[in-house]
């Protein structure tokens, strides 16, 4: 057996107690199923998925605003593609595409910029998903639109900051999470001093995990060591990326474009100061403002769907009447299953039965 | 989603760079990263470079490629669960 699997059935038999962990990050999600790395922990060392998958975490208003959007006249809406698929309160993205709606893909928010560009008649409006890895890219980009005088892009701002959204989970219960596998690339942006309060004030042990599977078993041998010494703190794993202080260009940029605000999570609800908005400065490439007159359907979703359950780590897809029945890949009721990192479609892929 | 393979800088024109990833170029923002430079590993995020590795780091990021290669897939465990 490798050296670093076997260090962690030592350290979990020193432990001498169940262990949940949770990952707060759709690409460990993936990576801990596709690489069968849950098939190689202890059965009683549980990963859970938090909260990590931006498009998951969006609320149904979000969307529901995003495909009012698309509807207008003379409007382009690019997007990430995993937003396309997502359904709102009566239809999704994809679904106004087909009905003529004009809905891009793109790489990058540099792409939706050059669309601006090559479009001046159309207003392209740009859908700001995700967390911190993603927002100095948009904060660039809406600052460089407005230094190169390009004035029919905007940004529709959906962004959310993940420590907060940590704080949440720690603060609300119930769930008892033992440690944190903290994001990679978000913490490269906002760097590992980030979590100091969960492992000071919450007593959560935190270690910064990079992508590769052998880096999340590093990790994880890294919160059992912290749990088996009696100790909570926050370290990195993934040294070769993750400072204590992070990429402060980044973080200038973010400050300088956006400001903190209240957002909704799927799932969640409201968590004070884990959103972000644009500044008033940047008014002009604010696409919420741009169109705050437009008519937007109630925010109705599938009561059946738990996926906010699942979000917050206290259910499993399992426990899902939808789950593989009414809601599949192809034909998603809940967010979690349209993005290819949402936990359902991670499940749905790699183990759609219990225990398979 | 995020991809942490590294790119390398081929060339730099003010705040944009091309980069090679496994072949693939494509043009990257590089004015979030301190002073960028050909033949740099950086890692890439919907268009932006938002960290440098050294080359120890790219060594490391190899090591563990290597070290997943001689697992065998479920070897101990019980399979997925909650």
């Amino acid at each position: 057996m490798n050296k670093r699997i076997e260090q962690v059935y030592a350290l979990f038999a020193e432990a001498k107690q169940p262990l949940k962990f949770m990952e707060v990050c759709g690409t460990h999600t993936m990576a801990a199923f596709r690489s069968g790395l849950r098939s190689l922990l202890p059965e009683r060392l549980s990963l859970i998925s938090g909260p990590g998958c931006p498009v998951c975490v969006t609320a149904n208003d979000s969307i529901n605003k995003a495909i009012a959007i698309a509807g207008c006249p003379d409007t382009i809406v690019a997007t990430f593609g995993d937003m396309i698929k997502v359904p709102g309160s009566t239809t999704s993205l994809e679904r106004v595409r087909a009905q003529g709606g004009h809905v891009h893909v793109v790489y990058s928010p540099l792409d939706a910029l050059d669309l601006a560009r090559k479009n001046p008649d159309k207003r392209v409006v740009f859908l700001g998903v995700g967390f911190e890895t993603t927002v100095p890219g948009v904060a660039w980009t809406i600052k460089n639109s407005a230094e190169t005088g390009v004035a029919n892009f905007s940004v529709l701002c959906m962004h959310k900051t993940m420590p907060a959204a940590m704080a949440a989970l720690v603060s609300a219960g119930p769930i008892d999470i033992n440690g944190f596998l903290c994001p990679g690339h978000v913490s490269v942006v906002i760097g590992s001093n980030a979590y100091a309060f969960l492992a000071e004030k919450h007593k959560v042990p935190c270690v910064v995990a990079g992508f590769e599977p052998m880096d999340m078993v590093g990790a994880i041998e890294m919160l059992l060591r912290q749990i088996v010494e009696g100790r909570s703190s926050v370290e990195i794993e993934y040294s070769r990326s993750v400072t204590p202080e992070g990429n402060l260009a980044a973080q200038r940029i973010i400050q300088e474009v956006f400001e903190p605000c209240d957002a909704m999570w799927r799932g969640v609800g409201r968590i004070p100061g884990s959103g972000l908005k644009i500044r008033r400065e940047y008014a002009a490439f604010d696409a919420e403002l741009i169109f705050s007159d437009i008519a937007i359907e109630s925010d109705d979703e599938n009561p059946a769907c738990i996926c906010g359950k699942i979000l917050r780590g206290v259910k499993t897809p399992y426990d899902c009447a939808l789950f593989a029945r009414q809601c599949t890949p192809s034909e998603p009721v809940g967010a979690c299953m349209v993005s290819s990192e949402g936990t359902c479609a991670a499940y749905y892929a790699y183990a759609k039965k219990r225990g398979a | 989603m995020c991809l942490a393979v590294p790119a390398k800088i081929v060339s730099i024109d003010g705040e944009k760079a091309i980069i090679d990833t496994e072949g693939i170029r494509r043009e990257v923002v590089v004015s979030l990263i301190p002073d960028p430079k050909v033949g740099d590993h950086v890692i890439v995020h919907a268009g932006f470079a938002i960290q440098k590795w050294s080359e120890a780091d790219v060594a490391e990021f190899n090591g563990l490629m290597d070290e997943m290669r001689s697992v065998e897939p479920g070897a101990p465990g019980h399979g997925p669960h909650e």
